[in-house]
């Protein structure tokens, strides 16, 4: 009972008196977990509810056949069928259709319709099966009937019985609903209708997209998978349910990462605030934990009772960050949805779940960093020796304990060696940690450097005739460097991570914008609804555009979805008329290109993303295999490189020529038309929208493709923005207690110049002085820090994560505004605390022991 | 009462880098006998009593409390500090934070004592209904009542007193004196006082000279 006693008195005596210092404390790291666990809820839900919508598709398959390319010939199906190891198979052809009658309101309004035969799903995907009418039994197999889930029904405000309008390139087709489905994944938009209706209505007779296969009870699973990947060979693909929640985990991983890298980095910003108010708090109580210590508590007592009261308060923050972090996760759901505005997961409206384990894993993540923050100021505190400490004047030896030039050499050049490494599974994990070691040798070198600056100061002031209060102010910094380097950690991680962003940000933004200009040359880009269907333009189609009498030039572009790897998502392939002798001219290209007359007769040059680099090793001259020719022996070199910021998993671009030479296919995804001179755009626009098949065309401005994907740019950044907000708040609050704390510990030293002679006025001057001194030394050393940074997001977190480039911009007006709100903040700070400092106390503190 | 002393210095030598702090030094202080030492500045005086209570180790030579050996390891001394030492400090070293019963109950909270002590200890110093009050509302030989209280509210064998009325006026000097000496003879505990001042010695029993020939005892012929 005693001991819990003690401690209690302890901890609410300190709590009591202190209560602004533990206040902040506890908000930042309530902030700290709350954005963390906010931004783990969301991608957990968001990939949950990806994975469960895709594995339902595929019902109780136990092995999917699908093709490199997106359908193949529906023969492949009886072959598979002779297999005595299948049970059952159930082929499925999966359609994108547009919704026109959507197309005013939304950007690519589309719904997937799955074409079934009935009596095969029956056994695979029963809960896919339509649920006709009781009097309209035959519906199921009828060629304009069409069956909703409970979400695509709600989506389109149809109900059984009705019709809706759906397009296929410029083809549109009427359907009957005839009714819903069997048991739905909720909120998932899906369609379902019998697959020969299906392949007839939207041109697609004879083939599929994927077989589902039920192999027999107690089949060799593996080993089945293993021959018939043989037998099929490389243009087919076998995967199991879990390959595709690997392909949805590593659709959106690198984002989710990298926010909840972000999300983390206020977590440890608060561990940093929580170490330097602990280390002014240890100076402030030297003499009582000495005392504690003479009076017969150990090491260990006097250590754990430190702990505890940090950890108490890791405790508390931790808690309202759970609760913080489970209400913002639910609002941000409802407001910017799964993909918190980055577009990764369309359409999807996951519910939160509680995820008790995460919980408890942030809740211990909160406790273990303030108890980190507070282990060397505690271990400090209980190894001093009680005798001197007692006496005063020896706090300043803690101070010692923070002098470690050799440490922050250490850290800064291990930070530059991990700058240099490349990443752990597709992660820039040594990126990441090059950051955190570039912030901790910063701050570890703040004390040496901060001396070293204000001693040549110093010494510049003793050569010239100076102001007294100039020289007490600049002596204080240069002799107690140590202390004057814990308020300036807080300016400088929050200047540093300012500063890292805004460039990172100015450079990605110019760079899009710059990039943008390059791949929309055209005046004006048209498209199907339904964006990147299997049918788009007809050559029909096509010749009625390019001969349009307002239409100069015509390029189209054809658009197909590759899987290279099944364990990864699809890369695009992109036909489209390519100047051959310089391919700088069409695409955006980065680096050195294989000069036209290298590339071999044999083969055909290909231009591949950054991407591609990364995640396929693509190099420049390697010859590679594609799977969408008829022809798998058909040889490729690839001829270039170009910047891609539209599709992160990687796209391949070719000569048009080559690939309808190839395929056959002369269809069109896209056009991008040169309207002639003197011609206005709206007349143009409005010429087109007039075609035949005029109702069913996405018609877009360069100009406005350019603000739609500024403004999606911005979306996707107004999360991490948040996060970086939150994380600069908790430093700036840093500043605000390390202030005030440093005033409690200096209240001796501020009596004894009152006593000699300074007025209150004076003392204030001071202390503003040394506030604005340290702040526009932590503003220089974070700009300084905060380039470094950026340096690493633009060059290495950025290619390693998303395997895209940039090119770097300094956004100086900006930056300027920045420093001088954060120098502004920081006086303002200082001001405020010395107005505190210099109140009645001071004095009193000079004759008593305080 | 035992019979044996309460402390007991053999042979004891400290320096500090290059300087002799004390050099072959021997005592022994019976139960309930009350020393004042005396000395120079530096000559060893705070030293001698940071060994005692173990907050710091001889080069060389034993100390022993009530028959035990003074361990040099830091958490068994903790706990003999705790149990048989009780302090008092020029600079009183009250907690701020805590209120005057609370301070005066942490050596009984440390040594798993019943606490009803404390409030009878403030009271015989003369702050009783003060209880409740903090530290900063008290002048400074208040502070050092409630120091007093603190070191003898465990029933401690020795009591060590580094300068107890330096940071004090002469009245409450003197007041602080009798107060020590009669605390320390109603618990029948031993004291040493360490004072550069004459009256203050003067209220032990024995006064003993700090020299770099060890501690001698001061005539009575010499005594003010």
């Amino acid at each position: 009972m005693n001991p819990i006693l003690l401690i209690r008195w302890l901890l609410q005596g300190e709590w009591h008196s202190h209560r602004l210092q533990s206040i902040i404390a506890v908000l930042a790291i309530m902030f700290g977990v709350a954005l963390g666990f906010t931004i783990h809820l969301i991608n957990t839900a968001a990939v949950s509810e990806f994975s469960a919508a895709t594995r339902s598709l595929s019902g109780t398959s136990d092995l999917t056949v699908r093709a490199l390319r997106p359908t193949f010939d529906e023969s492949l199906y009886p072959t598979l069928m002779q297999y005595e190891e299948v049970v059952q198979a159930s082929p499925v052809l999966e359609i994108t259709v547009g919704i026109p009658t959507r197309a005013e309101t939304m950007h690519n309004p589309v719904l997937k319709i799955l074409g079934l035969d009935m009596f095969r799903a029956l056994s695979v995907t029963p809960d896919l099966l339509g649920v006709p009418a009781e009097d309209n039994p035959m519906d199921a197999l009828a060629d304009d009937a069409v069956f909703l889930s409970p979400a695509a029904m709600e989506w389109l405000s149809v109900k059984q019985g009705e019709s809706i309008e759906v397009s296929m390139g410029t083809k549109q087709i009427t359907l009957r609903v005839a009714g819903g489905l069997a048991r739905a994944h909720t909120g998932q938009r899906i369609a379902v209708m019998d697959i020969g209706a299906a392949q007839w209505r939207f041109d697609q007779l004879g083939q599929l997209s994927r077989i589902e296969l039920k192999l027999q009870q107690g089949a060799n699973h593996t080993a089945f998978q293993e021959m018939l990947s043989k037998k099929l060979g490389t243009s087919y693909l076998l995967t199991e349910s879990q390959d595709d929640d690997m392909r949805a985990h590593n659709m959106s991983r690198a984002y989710r990462v990298n926010l909840s890298i972000l999300a983390l980095v206020a977590l440890f910003t608060g561990a940093f605030l929580i170490f330097s108010s602990q280390i002014l708090s240890t100076i402030r109580r030297r003499s009582q934990f000495a005392l504690l210590r003479v009076l017969g508590m150990t090491r260990r007592q006097l250590l754990y009772q430190l702990l505890l009261e940090n950890g108490l308060l890791g405790v508390l923050g931790s808690l309202l960050g759970l609760a913080l972090g489970y209400l913002l996760a639910t609002m941000a759901l409802h407001h910017l949805g799964a993909d918190l505005g980055a577009g990764l997961f369309p359409g999807l409206k996951p519910q939160l779940h509680p995820d008790p384990l995460a919980a408890v894993l942030y809740f211990l993540l909160g406790i273990g960093v303030t108890v980190l923050g507070s282990l060397l100021p505690a271990w400090e505190a209980a190894h001093a020796h009680p005798a001197s400490a007692l006496k005063s004047g020896s706090e300043y030896t803690v101070l010692a304990a923070l002098r470690v030039p050799r440490l922050a050499a250490a850290c800064l050049l291990v930070g530059v060696i991990f700058t240099g490494l490349p990443p752990i599974d597709d992660l820039p994990i040594f990126g990441y940690l090059a950051i955190a070691l570039l912030l901790t040798g910063s701050m570890a070198a703040l004390p040496y450097l901060c001396g070293l600056l204000f001693s040549t100061l110093l010494r510049t002031l003793n050569s010239s005739k100076s102001n007294i209060l100039y020289t007490l102010a600049i002596t204080r910094l240069s002799n107690a460097s140590g202390l004057a380097a814990i308020a300036l950690g807080g300016i400088l991680v929050s200047f540093s991570l300012m500063v890292a962003m805004a460039i990172m940000v100015t450079s990605f933004r110019i760079s899009v914008n710059n990039w943008l200009a390059q791949v929309l040359p055209a005046d004006l880009y048209l498209h199907p609804i339904t964006h990147q269907d299997t049918r788009g333009f007809t050559p029909d189609e096509q010749q009625i555009i390019t001969t349009h009498p307002d239409i100069a030039r015509t390029d189209f572009i054809r658009s197909i979805p590759l899987t290279l790897d099944p364990a990864r998502p699809d890369v695009t392939l992109l036909a489209r008329p390519i100047n051959q002798d310089d391919p700088g001219l069409t695409l955006p290209l980065t680096k050195n290109i294989l000069p036209s007359d290298d590339i071999p007769p044999d083969t055909i040059p290909i231009w591949v993303s950054e991407a591609m680099v990364d995640l396929y090793g693509f190099k420049i001259g390697k010859r590679i295999t594609l799977p969408f020719t008829t022809d798998p022996e058909q040889t490729f070199i690839i001829a270039g490189i170009w910047r891609d910021y539209g599709r992160i998993f990687g796209a391949i671009q070719m000569q048009l020529s080559d690939y309808r030479r190839l395929t056959g296919d002369n269809h069109a995804s896209d056009a991008a038309l040169w309207i002639k001179p003197g011609i206005t755009i709206h007349t143009a626009v409005s010429a087109l929208k007039a075609l035949p098949f005029g109702d069913v065309l996405e018609i877009m401005e360069t100009g406005q493709i350019r603000a739609v994907a500024l403004k999606q740019f911005d979306r996707s950044f107004a999360v991490t923005y948040l996060l970086e907000l939150v994380a600069i708040g908790v430093g700036l609050m840093g500043v605000a207690a390390s202030f005030s704390a440093q005033m409690l510990t200096r209240i001796r030293e501020l009596g004894m110049l009152r006593h000699i002679g300074l007025s209150k006025q004076q003392i204030r001057h001071m202390l503003t002085l040394e506030g604005g001194l340290l702040a526009g030394f932590g503003v220089a050393t974070g700009f300084i820090l905060g380039t470094g940074i950026s340096l690493i997001l633009i060059f290495i977190i950025n290619p390693q994560s998303f395997h895209w480039t940039m090119q770097l911009h300094m956004p100086w007006t900006w930056l300027l505004l920045m420093a001088l709100a954060v120098l502004g903040a920081a006086v303002l700070t200082a001001h405020a605390t010395s107005r505190r400092a210099v109140s009645g106390n001071v004095i009193r503190a000079v004759r008593e022991d305080s | 009462m035992s019979h044996l002393p309460v402390l007991e210095l053999s042979d004891i030598n400290k320096s500090y880098s290059d300087r002799k702090v004390l050099s072959g030094l021997s005592y022994s202080l019976s139960a309930g006998e009350y020393v004042a030492i005396m000395g120079d500045s530096g000559v060893g005086k705070s030293t001698l009593l940071n060994l005692i209570a173990g907050l710091d180790s001889p080069d060389s030579g034993e100390i022993r409390i009530e028959g035990k050996y003074l361990p040099v390891e830091d958490e068994a001394a903790t706990s003999l500090r705790r149990k048989y030492l009780g302090f008092i400090f020029q600079a009183f070293h009250v907690l701020p934070h805590l209120t005057l019963l609370q301070n005066v109950s942490l050596p009984l909270l440390l040594n798993h004592l019943p606490l009803d002590r404390a409030s009878i200890m403030l009271a015989s110093v003369g702050l009783q209904g003060r209880e409740r009050d903090f530290p900063h509302q008290l002048s400074g030989g208040e502070l050092q009542r409630v120091a007093i209280a603190r070191a003898l509210v465990h029933r401690p064998r020795l009591i060590l007193a580094d300068e107890p009325t330096g940071n004090l006026d002469q009245d409450t000097s003197r007041e602080i004196l009798q107060l020590i000496r009669s605390e320390i003879k109603a618990n029948q505990a031993s004291a040493i006082i360490v004072t550069h001042s004459r009256p203050a010695a003067e209220t032990a029993d024995k006064i003993l000279l700090l020299n770099r020939h060890g501690l001698a005892p001061v005539s009575l012929e010499n005594r003010q």
